[in-house]
């Protein structure tokens, strides 16, 4: 998120403020593998919380109207 | 008999900055309600449970009862703003909301039992607590079948994320309490907007307006914001069309529900703009204007930029200077909108042009910051201290948007959950037809911490934290500080015994010895605040000496 907090609010054309050094940047595919990592682990995280029975919960899942 | 407005101060001014994203405003959440181990339990009873059991737990929390009764004196559902009231007799019952509902026994009895009833499901009048005013300002009720809350009016977008997100841990509290007790089945809370089964259920927001802008004005500023404001703040739905038949992903959860542009009717035939017009304040003075078209939100990013952005467009509104666009065929438009998560698609507007969703949203976030530098309320320091963070977040939402979807998806919830949809089709090679991709929608949206994937992905820092948790723990008990909601708030939870009803605009007392009601109107949503009435809850620990000091009697008169 560095750098989009120092954006003017009429600055649409000039998307990066200059002035704010951002972290160097990590090589393209070690930034791809790290973030491969942290979606599989967060899948690895939701699998384990998910409903046991997608079809059925799903399926159940059945409101009264509303507003 | 009516009493003076609570703490009528010297200064009559008391307005809020104009020009920028300050303004009484609330929000309104119809919870999705769900209770696995009893599929058929029916769900207004399953909702009054939920009331219930908060009512269970406040009494825990303050002993003389953190509840009361809501008063429907001012109710006016049937009021449209263009100018007209609704004949009762041609009105859907689903609009008549200035009734108490009413269960019929054999429901009572099927979903409590009859003993249940007698020992704690019923309040002094006889009738199942079906509705309550909080200590914090907000309302806890049923809404048709589903539990709602309704926050304290605020006067910020930064308070409107917290009093909502604290309406969420009132829920949460209540789902605990019903997975206490051994005798009912759980009761799971959803804050989303649809089943995926055709019915939807809203998530409405309330903004204070002059009455003075015309209705027509605000219908033409407001029609293409809310067409395309989705971008900034939708939800996301696994599903396409109302009954979800034909399997995408969309930036919605309400788009597909809305029938028509304008209209009074919030349960049928769904308006883009609400014309409801019960102003439960001054009605000579303002409007409230309800808003039904927004998602639900768990973001804290999209719930401020949805609250902040509204509010500063209904500023350039106010002030004529909303952006002469018009949008050929509004309805089918934000249908478009929503079922393109490219955002590359264009609409069409009346005079032929072709712009696309986020073109429009950055022609309003342009006349928007240009009317708030002009007024003032837009800088960093000098500014109204809500306002520069708005169009900050406006600005840098749009780019993202636009070059940088994986860092939008930090703050954006479409995105966010998009993000996280698109990691199980890649890892499993699901359809969007999957159901356990549906389950991801739903469960996105569970209130519950351990469940809510939504909750899952902020503990893990991949959604923003705008408010830290201990504001929001707060905000369940404590009201605003800044508008009359404050004054309703303190009186419920310090005499709370001692009152026989509340609303948004009226504090009714029921003092012992005193022979009738006092009925103290509210009716000036910026007054009644800790800083008018702060003094007067310092100085009274009893009701009657408070309510003689209020009214100026002397006390026992």
């Amino acid at each position: 998120m560095a750098g989009q907090e120092q954006q003017q609010p009429q600055s649409r054309d000039t998307e990066v403020d200059e002035d704010i050094p951002a972290a160097p940047p990590a090589p393209a595919d070690a930034q791809a593998s790290a973030a491969t990592q942290g979606v599989d682990d967060l899948l690895d995280e939701i699998d384990g919380v998910l409903e046991s029975n997608a079809e059925e919960f799903v399926r159940a899942f059945v409101q009264k109207g509303g507003q | 008999m009516t009493a003076p407005v609570p703490g009528r101060p010297a200064d009559t001014a008391g307005g809020l900055p104009v020009g920028g994203a300050m303004r009484v405003m609330g929000s309104e959440t119809e919870y999705g309600i769900h209770a696995p181990s009893a599929p058929g339990a029916n769900a207004t009873m399953m909702s009054a449970r939920v009331i219930q059991a908060y009512a269970q737990v406040t009494r825990q929390r303050a002993a003389g009862g953190a509840e009361t009764r809501w008063d429907y004196t001012d109710e006016e559902p049937l009021h449209d703003a263009r100018g007209w009231t609704l004949e009762r007799s041609s009105a859907d019952p689903e609009q008549l909301t200035d009734q108490p509902p009413v269960l019929d026994a054999e429901a009572i009895a099927l979903a409590y039992g009859r003993q249940e009833l007698e020992a704690d499901g019923e309040d002094e009048s006889g009738s199942l607590l079906m509705n309550m005013v909080l200590g914090n300002g907000a309302r806890l009720y049923v809404d048709h079948a589903h539990p709602e809350y309704s926050s304290p009016e605020v006067t910020n977008p930064r308070a409107t994320v917290t009093w909502d997100a604290a309406g969420d841990l009132v829920a949460l509290a209540a789902v605990r309490r019903l997975a206490a007790d051994a005798e009912l089945p759980p009761v799971n809370l959803y804050k989303n907007n649809t089943d995926n089964k055709s019915v939807s259920y809203g998530s409405h927001e309330n903004y204070l307006m002059p009455r003075a802008v015309p209705f027509g004005e605000i219908v033409r500023g407001l029609t293409p914001f809310f067409v395309t404001r989705q971008i900034i703040c939708g939800a996301g739905r696994v599903g396409l069309g109302q009954d979800s038949s034909r399997p995408g992903y969309q930036i919605s959860q309400r788009a597909d529900f809305f029938e028509t542009e304008v209209g009074l009717e919030t349960t049928i035939r769904r308006p883009i703009i609400n014309t409801r017009d019960e102003p439960h304040a001054t009605a000579d003075k303002y409007r409230r204007l309800h808003v039904i078209i927004g998602d639900a939100n768990l973001s804290q990013a999209s719930n401020f930029l949805k609250f902040g952005t509204t509010a500063m467009v209904l500023s350039l509104i106010e002030a004529g200077l909303a952006p002469r666009i018009e949008v050929h065929e509004p309805v089918a438009a934000l249908q478009s909108v929503s079922h393109d998560t490219s955002l590359s698609a264009t609409l069409r507007l009346a005079d032929g042009r072709r712009i696309t969703a986020l073109d429009l949203q950055w022609i309003y976030f342009e006349a928007a910051s240009k009317h708030a530098q002009d007024t003032g309320v837009a800088d960093a320091v000098d500014g109204d201290g809500h306002t520069h963070e708005v169009l900050e977040r406006w600005s840098s939402t749009l780019t993202e948007l636009g070059n940088d979807r994986a860092a939008a998806a930090s703050s954006v919830e479409w995105l966010a959950k998009l993000s996280l949809l698109e990691g199980y089709r890649q890892r499993d090679g699901l359809e969007w037809d999957s159901a356990r991709l549906g389950l991801v929608d739903l469960q996105w949206a569970d209130i519950r911490p351990e469940k809510g994937l939504y909750y899952r992905l902020l503990a893990r820092q991949r959604m923003q934290r705008m408010v830290d948790d201990a504001e929001i723990s707060r905000a369940v008990t404590e009201p605003p500080s800044d508008t009359r909601a404050y004054f309703r708030g303190r009186c419920v939870s310090r005499f709370g015994s001692d009152l026989a009803g509340a609303s948004w605009d009226s504090v009714i007392f029921d003092l012992p010895g005193r022979g009738r009601l006092q009925r103290v109107p509210t009716r000036e949503p910026l007054r009644g605040t800790e800083a008018l009435t702060g003094g007067l809850f310092a100085r009274h620990r009893d009701a009657g000496s408070f309510l003689a000091e209020l009214l100026g009697l002397s006390p026992g008169s």
